[in-house]
C-alpha cells in the first residue's frame, strides 16, 4: 500500500509539472476569433478574412466633443499632425486638405489613362465636338467654376469625370477647416492602423498613441463655464480591445468573487484548511491539464477558453465535496477511503462520465472557441476525478476529519419529507403538467426561440454599437452590406475581373436595380485597359485636325488649347500608372481598402451603393446579372447576411451535436443501469430542469444563443451526478446514506450555484448566458432529483431520525 | 414717413419683409455668361422656382435641359438622365453663387451678412443689393453680387468673378403652367 500511495502521488505531481510547463510556453490567442469558424467555405473565408483583417476592421474613427468648434478644430489639427507621424497609422484623415494638392495632380497628371470615357471614338471630330460642348455647359453652371482654369488642359473635361468615378460616397462636413458632424458639435476624424484589426496588442497601442496624442494637445478647459474637451473613439478595434478588457476584467473579478464564496462556503462546511485545501486540489489540477491538453491539441489557447474554463469545470469541486462528506460517516482511516471508492467513486466515475459525453458534443464543432472548451472540460473533468479517486485518499492526514454535516442533511430530509407526502400520483401528475408547459412555452415562442444573428454573442453593448452608428452617420462612412467580390491569382488579374464586373454593374446602374458602385479599377485601371487608352491617344497632326473641326462655332478656338495638345501628346507615351503612383496621395487608401492580399490569392471589392437607401440591394438580381454576363470567380457578398448564416450554421450544428451528447448520455447510462426505469428516473429531473430554464428565460424574453445551449449541456453534466447520486442511494439501501448523500449534494449546489450566479450579474453577453442558465438549472436539477427520486430514499435510517427532531 | 426716419436699412428690412412673406416663386429666366475662355457669351433660358425656407431649384430648358436643385447643404446637378452630389460645404467657393440668390428670396438678412456685406440703395419700389464676400477666401472667386428688383421680385441678378467673368441674369414672371 505504501510503495502504490508514493506512486500516485509522485505520477500526479509529475503530470502537474508537465502540463505547468505546456500552459507557461503555450500560445494564447486573445483576439475574437474563437467566434469565427475554423474550416469555411471560400465566400466564409472572405468574410473572416474581411472581419479580422480587412480595412473596414482597421478603422479608428475619432470625435472631439465638447469646448468650442475653434478649439476642436484645433486639437484635431494638432493631433492629426503628430499621429500622421506615427509609424502605426497608415493613413489619418481630419479633412484638412493635406493630401489634396497631391491628389488633385497624381489625377491630372494621369486623367487619359484614368478616364474610363477615353477610347478613339472621343478623340474624333465628333466625339471631341460633343465632349467639349458638355465642357463648356459644365462652365455655365456652378460645378464648371472651379474647372474654368483646367479648360485649356483638360477641354474634354475628363478631370471632371475621374472626380465623379471616385466621389461616390458623400464626404463629411467640413468647417473652420476639419470634418465635423452634421450639427457641427464634434470634431472628426478617421485612423486606420497599419496592423490589421485582429492584432489586438497593435489595436491597443494604436489607441494608447491616439489618446496619448489628444492628452498631450488638449486645451484647458475655459473659464467661462464651458465643458472641457473630450475624445470619443469607436471601431472595430476599438470594440475589440474593450471587449478583450471587459472579458478579462469580468473573468478575474467574477473568478475572484466566486472562489472566495466558494472557499468561504467550503471552509464553512469542513472547518479545516487541510481539508479546504485538498479539497481544491482535483479542480486546479483539472484547469491545469485542460489548459495544457488544449495547448497541445490546437496548438494555442483561446482566451475565452482561459477566462470561462475553470467555471465549467467548478463540477470537480463537487467532487472532492463528496468524497469528504460522504466518506466521513466511516471511521477516519485508510478503510473509509477505500470503501467510499467502493460505494461511491462508480457513482462520481458515471457522473463524470455523463458530463465527459455531454461536452464531447462540442469537440466537432466548427467555432474553434466551443471546440476547446470541449476539450478542456473532458480532459479536466477526467484528471480532476482521477485526483479525487487516487490521490485525494492518499494525501489524506492520519485522522483527517471534517465537520460533521449530517444536521444539513437532516434538516434539509425533514423540508423534503413534507413535500414528499405528495408522493405518487401528485408528484407525476406535477411533473408532466411543468413539462407540458414548458413546452407549450417554448413552442409558443418557437420563432423567436433563437437568436440568430452574430451580433448575439458580441461583448459590445447596444449603447456602444448606437455610439458607432452615429459616428459613422456623422463621417458619411455607412456600414457597406453588399460586395462583388473579384478573385485571382494576380493584382492585375482582379484590377481586369473588376473592370469587366463595373460594365454589367453599370447596366444595373441604368436599370436602377443598384445606386451605384465603388471599384478599385477606378483608382488603377488594369495594365490592358491603360495600354489601350493610351492607345487610342490620336498623334499630334491628327489630333490638332480633329480639334480645329471640333471646335469650329464652339466659341473656344483650337488656338487657346495648345496645352491639351501637349498634355495629350505626353500622355500617349507615358509610363502606365502603377501602385507606387498613388504612394503619398488619399487614394492609395481608397484603393488598398477595395484590395485585398492573401498569400497567392487576390480579391478586389466593389462595393454596392442601393438604388434606394432606404432598401436593401437585390442582390438576387446582381448575381443573376454576374452570372448572365459569365464572369470568372466572381461572387456577390451580403455581409450581414452571411455572417448571419455563418451563426445559424453553428448554432444548428451545436444543437444537432447536444441532441448527439444526450443520445450519448442515454447509452452511457442504459449499459451501466441496466434498467430503463432507472434510466429514466436519472433523465427526467435533467430534462425538467432543462425545459422549465429555457421556457423561463424565453418567458423573460431573452433569446437563446449557443452560450445557453452550452449552459443548457453544463445543467446536464451538473445534474447528472445529482440524480445518479439519488439512484444509487436508492439501489445500495445503505442505512442513513441519504442525510450526508443530501448534505454533499446540497453543499455542492450551492458552489455552483454561487459560481454561476455571479456570472449572471457581469456586463458580457456570453457570461450572462452561462450564468443565467446554469444557476437556476443546476438548482433545479437537484429540486427535481430529490422529488422524482425513488421513495426509498426518503426513509433515513433510524439512528439518525431521531437526531433530526432533537 | 416712419420709412423715412428709419432710412435704407429700414428699407431693406422692409424688402426683406415682403421677401419673407413669399412661400413659393416661379419665374422665367434668362442667363448670359461672359467668360474670357470663350469667344462669344453662353445663353441659357429656363426657370427659377423657390419653395421657402431653403429649396431653391434652377431649370435650364434651352440650349441643353439641366436641372439644378439647392436643399439643404446640397447642391444637386442633374443633366442628361445623370446627378451629382456637391456638398456645399466641401466647395466653399460655390457658396456666395447660390446663397446671394436663395437667402434674398427667402428675406433671410441674417443669413445674406453671414456671407456678404450688404449694401441696400433705392427705394422698397425699386432697389438694389450690393453683395461682397466677407470671407477673403470667397472673395477671391466672386468680387460682388448685384441684384436688382421692385418689392419682392428680383428683376436682375449679376455675378462679378474676381478673373473678370461674369453673369447676368434677367428675371420676369413666369407664363402661367
Amino acid at each position: 500500500m505504501k510503495r502504490r500511495r508514493a506512486s500516485f502521488a509522485k505520477l500526479w505531481l509529475l503530470c502537474l509539472a508537465l502540463a505547468a510547463v505546456i500552459v507557461a510556453r503555450a500560445h494564447y490567442i486573445t483576439d475574437l476569433s474563437a467566434f469565427l469558424p475554423a474550416s469555411p467555405s471560400p465566400t466564409q473565408q472572405l468574410l473572416v478574412d474581411q472581419l479580422r483583417d480587412g480595412p473596414a476592421s482597421r478603422l479608428i474613427l475619432i470625435a472631439i466633443e465638447g469646448g468650442d468648434a475653434g478649439a476642436r478644430a484645433r486639437v484635431s489639427a494638432a493631433m492629426a499632425a503628430r499621429l500622421r507621424r506615427d509609424r502605426q497609422f497608415s493613413s489619418l484623415n481630419n479633412g484638412e486638405p493635406v493630401t489634396a494638392e497631391r491628389d488633385r495632380e497624381f489625377l491630372f497628371q494621369h486623367r487619359y489613362l484614368l478616364s474610363d470615357q477615353v477610347s478613339a471614338a472621343r478623340f474624333s471630330e465628333p466625339g471631341l465636338h460633343a465632349a467639349i460642348l458638355d465642357t463648356i455647359d459644365e462652365l455655365a453652371s456652378p460645378v464648371g467654376l472651379m474647372l474654368k482654369s483646367l479648360l485649356p488642359n483638360d477641354p474634354t473635361g475628363e478631370m471632371l469625370h475621374i472626380i465623379d468615378q471616385l466621389e461616390r460616397t458623400p464626404s463629411p462636413t467640413t468647417s473652420d477647416g476639419v470634418w465635423v458632424s452634421p450639427d457641427g458639435t464634434r470634431a472628426l476624424m478617421v485612423a486606420q492602423t497599419a496592423a490589421g484589426g485582429s492584432d489586438t496588442d497593435a489595436q491597443e497601442r494604436a489607441i494608447e498613441a491616439v489618446r496619448a496624442a489628444f492628452a498631450d494637445v488638449r486645451e484647458p478647459a475655459p473659464a467661462t463655464g464651458a465643458k472641457p474637451l473630450q475624445l470619443k473613439l469607436s471601431g472595430p478595434g476599438v470594440f475589440a480591445v474593450g471587449a478583450r478588457a471587459k472579458i478579462e476584467h469580468a473573468a478575474v473579478r467574477l473568478s475572484i468573487a466566486s472562489s472566495i464564496l466558494v472557499v468561504t462556503l467550503l471552509f464553512a462546511v469542513y472547518r479545516s484548511l487541510p481539508a479546504l485545501a485538498l479539497g481544491l486540489a482535483p479542480v486546479a489540477s483539472g484547469a491545469v491539464i485542460g489548459i495544457a491538453a488544449v495547448a497541445l491539441g490546437f496548438g494555442a489557447v483561446h482566451g475565452i477558453t482561459l477566462g470561462f474554463g475553470i467555471t465549467l469545470i467548478g463540477e470537480s469541486v463537487d467532487y472532492s465535496i463528496y468524497f469528504f462528506v460522504q466518506s466521513r460517516r466511516l471511521p477516519p482511516n485508510e478503510a473509509s477511503a477505500s470503501s467510499w471508492q467502493r460505494a461511491w467513486w462508480p457513482t462520481i466515475r458515471l457522473g463524470m462520465l455523463t458530463s465527459v459525453c455531454g461536452f464531447a458534443s462540442l469537440l466537432p464543432s466548427g467555432f474553434p472557441g466551443l471546440a476547446q472548451l470541449g476539450l478542456y472540460s473532458i480532459s479536466g473533468l477526467i484528471a480532476a476525478a482521477l485526483v479525487t479517486r487516487y490521490v485525494l485518499p492518499e494525501l489524506l492526514p492520519s485522522g483527517f476529519v471534517i465537520r460533521d454535516v449530517t444536521p444539513v442533511g437532516l434538516r434539509v430530509a425533514g423540508l423534503l419529507r413534507r413535500v414528499r407526502q405528495l408522493r405518487g400520483i401528485h408528484l407525476a401528475a406535477f411533473s408532466v403538467a411543468l413539462a407540458a408547459s414548458a413546452l407549450a412555452v417554448l413552442r409558443l415562442h418557437h420563432d423567436t426561440l433563437w437568436n440568430r444573428e452574430l451580433a448575439a454573442l458580441s461583448p459590445v453593448s447596444a449603447e456602444d454599437r448606437n455610439a458607432d452608428a452615429k459616428l459613422r452617420g456623422d463621417l458619411g462612412a455607412a456600414d457597406v452590406r453588399d460586395l462583388v467580390i473579384v478573385s485571382g491569382p494576380t493584382l492585375d488579374s482582379v484590377l481586369s475581373g473588376a473592370e469587366r464586373a463595373a460594365q454589367t454593374l453599370g447596366a444595373l446602374v441604368d436599370a436602377k436595380v443598384i445606386g451605384g458602385f465603388d471599384s478599385p479599377a477606378n483608382y488603377l485601371p488594369s495594365a490592358a485597359t491603360q495600354q489601350a487608352r493610351r492607345d487610342s491617344l490620336p498623334a499630334p497632326a491628327p489630333l490638332l485636325d480633329n480639334l480645329q473641326r471640333a471646335t469650329a462655332g464652339l466659341g473656344l478656338s483650337s488656338g487657346r488649347l495648345q496645352p491639351f495638345l501637349r498634355d495629350v501628346e505626353a500622355a500617349s507615351h507615358a509610363p502606365p500608372v502603377t501602385v507606387q503612383d498613388l504612394q503619398g496621395t488619399s487614394l492609395r487608401a481608397g484603393f488598398d481598402a477595395l484590395i485585398l492580399h492573401e498569400r497567392d490569392r487576390w480579391h478586389a471589392l466593389l462595393p454596392l451603393h442601393a438604388a434606394d437607401s432606404a432598401q436593401a440591394v437585390d442582390t438576387a438580381r446582381v448575381m443573376a446579372a454576374l452570372q448572365g454576363a459569365e464572369l470568372e470567380e466572381t461572387r456577390v457578398l451580403d455581409l450581414k447576411q452571411e455572417s448571419d448564416a455563418l451563426y445559424e450554421g453553428y448554432l444548428s450544428e451545436a444543437i444537432h451535436l447536444s441532441l448527439a451528447g444526450v443520445l450519448a448520455i442515454l447509452v452511457l447510462l442504459m449499459i451501466t443501469l441496466r434498467s430503463p426505469l432507472r434510466v429514466a428516473r436519472v433523465l427526467a429531473p435533467l430534462l425538467l430542469a432543462v425545459l422549465t430554464v429555457a421556457a423561463g428565460l424565453s418567458l423573460c424574453g431573452v433569446q437563446l444563443t449557443i452560450l445557453h445551449l452550452v449552459g443548457m449541456l453544463l445543467i446536464v453534466a451538473v445534474g447528472s451526478n445529482y440524480a445518479l447520486f439519488f439512484d444509487r442511494q436508492a439501489s445500495v439501501h445503505q442505512a442513513g446514506g441519504e442525510s450526508l448523500t443530501l448534505a454533499s449534494l446540497v453543499i455542492a449546489n450551492a458552489s455552483t450555484v454561487i459560481g454561476f450566479g455571479l456570472l449572471s450579474f457581469s456586463q458580457v453577453p456570453v457570461l450572462v448566458a452561462l450564468g443565467t442558465t446554469v444557476a437556476p438549472g443546476a438548482f433545479l436539477a437537484l429540486l427535481f432529483g430529490v422529488l422524482l427520486a425513488a421513495p426509498d430514499v426518503s426513509n433515513p435510517g433510524p439512528p439518525h431520525s431521531g437526531a433530526s427532531r432533537a | 414717413m416712419l420709412a423715412w426716419l428709419c432710412g435704407a436699412g429700414g428699407d431693406l428690412d422692409a424688402v426683406m419683409g415682403l421677401l419673407a412673406m413669399r412661400q413659393h416663386g416661379r419665374v422665367e429666366f434668362i442667363e448670359q455668361q461672359f467668360l474670357a475662355v470663350l469667344d462669344h457669351p453662353i445663353e441659357s433660358s429656363g426657370e427659377l422656382r423657390y419653395d421657402a425656407p431653403d429649396h431653391l431649384e434652377k431649370r435650364t430648358l434651352l440650349p441643353r435641359p439641366e436641372n439644378l436643385v439647392l436643399a439643404g447643404g446640397v447642391l444637386t446637378v442633374e443633366r442628361r438622365g445623370r446627378k451629382h452630389a456637391i456638398d456645399l460645404h466641401r466647395y466653399p467657393q460655390i457658396q456666395p453663387f447660390v446663397e446671394s440668390i436663395r437667402a434674398t428670396l427667402a428675406g433671410d438678412r441674417s443669413a445674406l451678412e453671414r456671407i456678404f456685406h450688404v449694401e441696400f440703395a433705392g427705394s422698397v419700389e425699386r432697389w438694389t443689393l450690393i453683395l461682397v464676400p466677407v470671407d477673403h477666401q470667397l472673395a477671391r472667386t466672386v468680387k460682388q453680387v448685384q441684384i436688382d428688383g421692385s418689392r419682392d421680385q428680383l428683376q436682375r441678378i449679376e455675378i462679378r468673378q474676381a478673373d473678370g467673368d461674369r453673369s447676368l441674369m434677367t428675371l420676369r414672371a413666369a407664363a402661367a403652367p
